[in-house]
């Protein structure tokens, strides 16, 4: 089975804690014409992780790394909800069952119905339970 | 007016010269004949001790520097074999590497003397409870002061630094009179019995408080007396001296340096030229009578001007006042000395920070502050928030441990850190003092 269809690369970079640097980054993606489909901050006390899946997440990073910025690219994978009350818990259930261990996730609703992106240690297994279990997982094409 | 030791503190000056100028012959024809380092270093200066015919031919000899200890670890230069010595103290170098102390019997002796002569001049005495509130151990600050207290017959309450609600609630219930500590210990000390509901003015019957380790204007020292309701006194002294060695008398007028003890300078760090009596330099000092580390010439990094005019308490021996700043970019961190250097050395060996960082020292109520800001390195960075809490959290205890200091560190952004050229200006100090 092809996994790798289903790894979806996300940006992540490293941001300080202070006034303007998310408008930094939003600027710079904006200038490049990188649109944002989903996005989330984490925080800790005096940092952040700004965590992004973008149309051209390769041009995002040189962008990025050439400002300065402290930027990896993530290998995450989206999982397909029903945009209702209890899609989520669908999900969450189905992944909980199947042992799959989240370090961090965030969501979105869209056009097409509403989607859980899931940061995971163990990619490729991960992808194959999830497949097992019946939920469904969104190609990276959509993205990018 | 009480006196320790009245024939020393009232000596007419010129008699004074006289008993420098014997005390430093003789110490230079031991250190000539005995140690290899000075032996070396007067070779060097192309100096012999014949050629000290006069006091001021101190001039000739070669200065003495924090490095020569650092570099002559622990224990090369010391003049007394391990069968003479009594005790060690250690403090913290410039690169992480500490420098070591030794002291004969003598030498304890002779430091206990010039305090008691300076708790004397203070007003000090039997049936005072003297409470000794800096650190024990290592530092010589607790030892050095617990031990001048008892030489004058008071009662000494060895509390150490810390756990400040007990030491207020010892200072009530022994009737302490009089505290040793650091200015912002005394603050804080001062602030937390506010909040217990104890007046220290009122609440107990402390009058008198020496304090040092760290440098303090009159501005705190009027801020102290007025909200505390005690006389506080400077207490001056580094480690490689002795410890805390020199208080103010009661005139509050800069602390006297007894000249059977020390010789004091007062030079332009550049020129290295001696200055006039209230010219602004560094304070460099030859230890007269040491046995097991002498001192000659030592230049301690502090800037004060010196007042070899006779005190209005009558004693004779020269005066130096508040310590003014530092010749280099050593920090006092609640009363520990902190080089920047240290730090630049603890992070070197972290390869997951990178070597720009900066310090940022801010006094929060009255406790000293300190923040390094240091630069994530890109290979290091993690899109989990735990692996980079993690790397911070290393990066403190390696900073704690190596500077035994507690410090914040805050991770910030490759590349936006102030790069400088030449000497930087890695350190912010925003304690107003």
């Amino acid at each position: 089975m092809d996994t790798k269809k289903f790894v979806i690369k996300q940006i992540s970079v490293f941001s300080e804690n202070r006034p303007g640097r998310l408008a930094a980054i939003a600027h710079a993606l904006g200038e490049e014409k990188v649109n944002i489909l989903a996005f989330s901050i984490a925080e800790a006390n005096g940092f952040g992780v700004v965590r992004a899946l973008v149309d051209h997440p390769q041009k995002a990073h040189d962008k990025l790394q050439s400002m300065g910025f402290n930027i990896a690219f993530t290998d995450v994978i989206a999982v397909k909800m029903k945009d209702q009350p209890g899609g989520l818990y669908e999900v969450a259930k189905i992944l909980g069952d199947a042992g799959i261990n989240i370090e961090y996730s965030y969501a979105y609703s869209g056009k097409e119905g509403a989607v859980l992106i899931l940061r995971v240690d163990q990619v490729e297994d991960a992808i194959k339970k999830i497949q097992k279990s019946g939920a469904t997982l969104i190609e990276r094409s959509v993205f990018h | 007016m009480a006196l320790w030791d009245p024939r020393i503190e009232e000596m007419p000056k010129a008699d004074l010269q006289r008993m420098q100028y014997k005390l430093l012959k003789s110490l230079v024809y031991r250190l000539y004949s005995f140690s290899p380092f000075y032996h070396d270093r007067m070779k060097e200066q192309n100096v012999h001790p014949d050629d000290i015919r006069e006091l001021s031919d101190v001039r000739k000899l070669p200065f003495m520097f924090k490095r020569d200890l650092r570099d002559n670890y622990p224990d090369k230069i010391f003049t007394a074999s391990r069968d003479e010595l009594v005790r060690y103290h250690v403090s913290s170098g410039t690169t992480g590497k500490p420098t070591v102390v030794g002291y004969t019997q003598n030498d304890l002796d002779l430091w206990s003397t010039s305090l008691a002569r300076g708790m004397t001049a203070i007003g000090l005495g039997r049936g005072d409870v003297i409470q000794v509130s800096y650190g024990y151990g290592l530092f010589t600050g607790g030892l050095g002061l617990h031990y001048g207290a008892e030489r004058i017959g008071a009662t000494v309450l060895p509390t150490s630094v810390g756990n400040t609600e007990r030491q207020i609630e010892l200072m009530q219930d022994l009737g302490t009179t009089a505290i040793c500590c650091t200015p912002s210990y005394l603050l804080h000390i001062g602030e937390v019995a506010e909040k217990m509901g104890v007046n220290l003015g009122k609440d107990t019957q402390l009058r008198t408080g020496i304090l040092g380790a760290e440098p303090w204007t009159e501005k705190m020292r009027v801020r102290i007396e007025d909200w505390l309701g005690i006389k506080a006194y400077d207490v001056y002294g580094t480690s490689e001296l002795s410890g805390p060695m020199f208080t103010e008398c009661a005139e509050q007028n800069g602390f006297h340096v007894w000249s059977d003890i020390a010789l004091t300078e007062i030079i332009d760090p550049k020129t290295e030229e001696p200055l006039e009596p209230g010219e602004k330099g560094e304070v460099t000092i030859t230890i007269l009578q040491k046995e097991a580390l002498p001192m000659i010439r030592y230049r301690i990094g502090d800037i004060a001007t010196m007042d070899d005019e006779v005190c209005t308490c009558g004693r004779t021996s020269p005066r130096i006042h508040r310590i003014e700043g530092r010749v280099d970019d050593m920090l006092i961190i609640r009363g520990i000395n902190v080089f920047p250097s240290q730090v630049e050395h603890t992070l070197m060996a972290i390869p997951e920070v990178g070597q720009h960082f900066q310090i940022v020292v801010e006094r929060k109520g009255a406790l000293d502050d300190m923040l390094v800001r240091v630069e994530l390195n890109k290979e290091s960075f993690s899109d989990k928030i735990n692996d980079l809490m993690n790397i911070r959290q290393n990066v403190e205890h390696r900073l704690r441990n190596s500077l035994n200091v507690n410090v914040d560190v805050e991770l910030v952004e490759p590349g936006s850190l102030p790069r400088f050229e030449g000497k930087s200006k890695k350190v912010i100090d925003k304690r107003s003092m």
